[in-house]
């Protein structure tokens, strides 16, 4: 199989290009495109990317993919490989570091900027928050989120405005955290959404969705702030 | 909270309703002047006359025009923000926008007051 792999190394290239590798796959075996990457490394050990888990849990190896976003650890060749051949980019509208690796700085300042964490003003109970079953289950398709930043970067709007729209993973945990009973910031976070850039940059064409190696719908969740957000306003 | 002053209103909410509320009139408007022009045997200068000497469609399509600058003003901002990046570019062009959308309301209200 012909692997087209993007290859970046600012200490020696002047500009990005494309490299030609033939990998010899087993027989009778579906590898995951990690398992490509892996076979790349041993001939030619300058290939640069990031894995760790590798079975969809760290969300270190999120690659564009013959053109798709996705995780290269849990996306099996025959799935994306048609006419013998892949091609790994890396994730598209965030800085190379080197290869396959990007500098997710932006995507991490906008996840900071949403406060992804648990506020509550009222005195602590004597052991835990409590939460009935029916206000935990909506939690559930927003708090799985690895923050892979497939979605983010497969998203035209935060590709052209990435210092002011949140984009997609950082508002699926910015709704995480408003749809939460034990928080007791709404209106806060709200307050620090309810501009132009923040949310509603979003033009709902639904890339994250389609892209999101875990299933979730970022679209809906940016949804639900939107109408949060009107009913506040209207 | 990201700061902005060229957008229509100062919040997002603001500018989501206000494009969606301006859609919905210009889709009305749309439709009735097809219905009309389609409904109407033989359309002639006289019949078309008639319809703008009444008051109830110079205020509508005074409103048609009036949502045609607000959605226009969000949709035309939203790509002058999306695409051009030097401040001093995307604010001629902003301009040069809110310019173009202020001569056509004008001239629109002197073509239904002046019929």
């Amino acid at each position: 199989m012909l692997v087209s792999l993007y290859r970046y190394n600012p200490e020696t290239d002047n500009v990005p290009y494309m490299q030609d590798v033939e990998v010899e796959l087993p027989e009778g075996k579906d590898l995951m495109v990690l398992d490509v990457l892996h076979m790349i490394k041993e001939q030619d050990v300058s290939v640069a990317f990031r894995r760790s888990c590798r079975e969809g849990v760290c969300g270190s190896d999120g690659m564009n993919i013959n053109g798709m976003n996705r995780l290269a650890c849990v996306t099996p060749v025959s799935e994306v490989v048609k006419k013998d051949k892949l091609v790994l980019r890396p994730l598209p509208g965030l800085p190379v570091v080197r290869d396959l690796v990007v500098d997710m700085s932006i995507f991490y300042q906008q996840y900071e900027r949403i406060q992804p964490y648990l506020i509550n003003d009222n005195p602590e109970p004597a052991i835990e928050r409590l939460q009935s079953p029916e206000d935990r289950e909506k939690l559930d398709g927003l708090y799985e989120c690895i923050l892979c930043a497939c979605c983010s970067s497969s998203c035209p709007s935060f590709w052209w405005n990435p210092d002011k729209f949140v984009g997609p993973a950082g508002l699926l945990q910015a709704y995480r955290f408003l749809a939460d009973s034990r928080d007791t910031a709404t209106a806060e976070r709200l307050d620090n959404l309810d501009d132009p850039f923040s949310v509603f940059r979003c033009r709902g064409i639904m890339n994250c969705v389609s892209v999101c190696p875990k299933g979730l719908n970022p679209t809906r969740a940016i949804g639900h702030i939107r109408t949060m957000l009107m009913q506040r306003t209207t | 909270m990201v700061r902005s002053v060229t957008n229509l209103g100062r919040t997002g909410a603001y500018d989501w309703l206000m494009q969606r509320v301006s859609a919905v009139v210009l889709a009305l408007y749309t439709l009735f002047l097809t219905g009309f022009v389609l409904g109407s045997s033989d359309l002639d200068y006289a019949q078309w006359a008639g319809l703008f000497d009444q008051m109830w469609m110079r205020i509508f399509s005074l409103l048609a025009l009036i949502s045609l600058g607000i959605h226009s003003w969000v949709g035309l901002w939203t790509i002058t923000t999306d695409y051009i990046k030097p401040t001093a570019l995307r604010f001629v062009v902003q301009a040069g926008c809110g310019l173009i959308m202020f001569v056509y309301l004008v001239w629109g209200v002197e073509i239904l007051w002046g019929l």
